[in-house]
């Protein structure tokens, strides 16, 4: 009943807008289940890369060690509220909260379900659906390439700037990649809007059309995330701590906060966008409520993928690094654009 | 139409609300015990002589200035990408121009070894 529903509704579901109370209270839902699964993804990566080291991960506070996110956080913010003499201070304050508005803002794009009713109010299941859609994305991760140019710069530590700097230039090349790679998913679903790209999916998930196109994306999404084999950024051997190696407590759980839900996000994106959002296979056709544990389990799956390709893969030098994106990745996402568009023309 | 974005800033207050309240927190609950030593950035133990503004390597900018035209490019190909069905092969042809110019674009960027790290 619900997918006939929802079917009825796709043509207008774009520039939807629920009443302004059902936003702001989705908004707040969406923001808590995000603020919950971060402390999970901490959780699950310090577990299961201990086992994949052959050994326990965190196993002291609570059973199995559950309550170590909680721990962590009490212990970063009854940690001295550092800043160095050379610091410029307002800055210094800003980077950090930059990043988290940047992640947090970016959470809102991605698409749980489509509109369901819920108690005779049709709600949209996620924060924004925009005919923007990707361009959303990239705008707030040019707001966190802020926080941590602004973080690395104002600390007036030679890592920190180095860090930054790596940063800045990593982050900008690898955008043009991840971007060229989306051309190809936008071609094929006629549209930049998440719910109707989910929607354009319905006869075969885009991982197998575009299934270049989702290598580049995951590539690139490893990069821009700062996650190994790509953290120069935060490089310990040779940086340090990159750009954040000056922070402390509250600040750095900040930084720590937003690479992880930035880690959420890009999940999230990647199974709106190749996965088929909220879909199953085989026609499995659940009721409308499922939806958001659809999409919650597969974005399970790619925090797993992010962790395990930590731990399997070493950091690249950093001119590799460069070349990597500038001459293999940007030609090949060119190259999958124009054959996608050469073959969508062709066929249709 | 644009209250479809209203939720965004939901989520910009939110996120506001989450740094501002860690910061403000950790000022309230951290110890502060500051010293001449604790105050230096880090260096391995040795007194840095760091300061703002210093010289770095010229890649930097370059990879600043082709993001830019790369970037663009990307931009632009977007609302043909959206209406590419519609347009046909009118817009297929202009999209294989519009890359082939910037395809010349990047090889005499390469062959000029602006990509090659140094």
């Amino acid at each position: 009943m619900t997918g006939a529903l929802s079917h009825m509704l796709t043509p207008a579901v774009v520039g939807y807008a629920e009443p302004w109370w059902m936003a702001i209270l989705k908004s707040l839902v969406i923001f808590a289940i995000g603020l919950q699964l971060v402390p999970l993804v901490l959780m699950a990566e310090r577990k299961i890369l201990g086992r994949f080291q052959n050994r326990y991960g965190p196993n002291r506070v609570g059973p199995f060690g559950a309550m170590t996110p909680l721990a962590d956080i009490v212990k970063l913010l009854t940690k001295e509220s550092f800043r160095p003499r050379t610091a410029i201070g307002w800055l210094f304050t800003l980077a950090p909260i930059l990043s988290i508005i940047a992640a947090v803002a970016a959470l809102a794009i991605v698409p749980f379900g489509n509109v369901q009713d819920i108690f005779g109010t049709p709600v949209g299941f996620y924060g924004i659906d925009v005919s923007i859609g990707p361009l959303y994305v990239f705008a707030f991760g040019a707001v966190a390439f802020y926080g941590i140019m602004l973080g690395g710069w104002s600390s007036g530590s030679k890592y920190s700037f180095l860090g930054s700097m790596r940063a800045a230039a990593q982050l900008i090349s690898y955008e043009v990649a991840q971007g060229m790679a989306l051309v190809g998913v936008v071609i094929t679903a006629q549209s930049m809007s998440l719910t109707e790209i989910v929607e354009g999916q319905g006869g075969m998930w885009y991982v197998i059309p575009q299934f270049v196109g989702f290598l580049i994306f995951m590539i690139a999404s490893f990069a821009e995330t700062n996650r190994p084999p790509f953290d120069l950024v935060e490089a310990d051997g040779e940086l340090v701590g990159g750009y954040m190696t000056e922070y402390g407590g509250g600040r750095f759980a900040l930084y720590y906060f937003a690479e992880y839900l930035n880690v959420l996000v890009v999940s999230g994106l990647a199974v709106t966008l190749f996965l088929g959002g909220w879909m199953l296979p085989f026609g499995i056709h659940p009721p409308g409520w499922v939806d958001p544990f659809i999409v919650i389990g597969k974005m399970g799956l790619f925090v797993v993928f992010f962790i395990w390709v930590r731990a399997t893969l070493p950091r690249l030098r950093y001119d590799q690094l460069m070349s990597f994106g500038w001459k293999v990745l940007l030609p090949l996402a060119t190259l999958n654009a124009l054959i996608t568009a050469i073959v969508v023309v062709a066929w249709y | 139409m644009l209250s479809t974005y209203a939720p965004a800033i939901v989520f910009v207050v939110l996120g506001t609300i989450i740094g501002i309240a860690f910061t403000v927190l950790n000022g309230v609950l951290g110890t502060s015990r500051p010293s001449p030593a604790k105050l230096d950035p880090y260096e391995s133990g040795m007194a840095s002589e760091i300061k703002q503004g210093f010289r770095f390597g010229i890649s930097f900018y370059l990879v600043a200035m082709l993001f830019l035209l790369f970037d663009i490019e990307v931009l632009f190909l977007y609302p043909i990408a959206v209406q590419l069905r519609a347009f046909g092969t009118f817009a297929l042809v202009e999209t294989i121009v519009f890359i082939g110019l910037l395809t010349v674009a990047l090889i005499y960027v390469w062959r000029r070894g602006a990509l090659t790290w140094k």
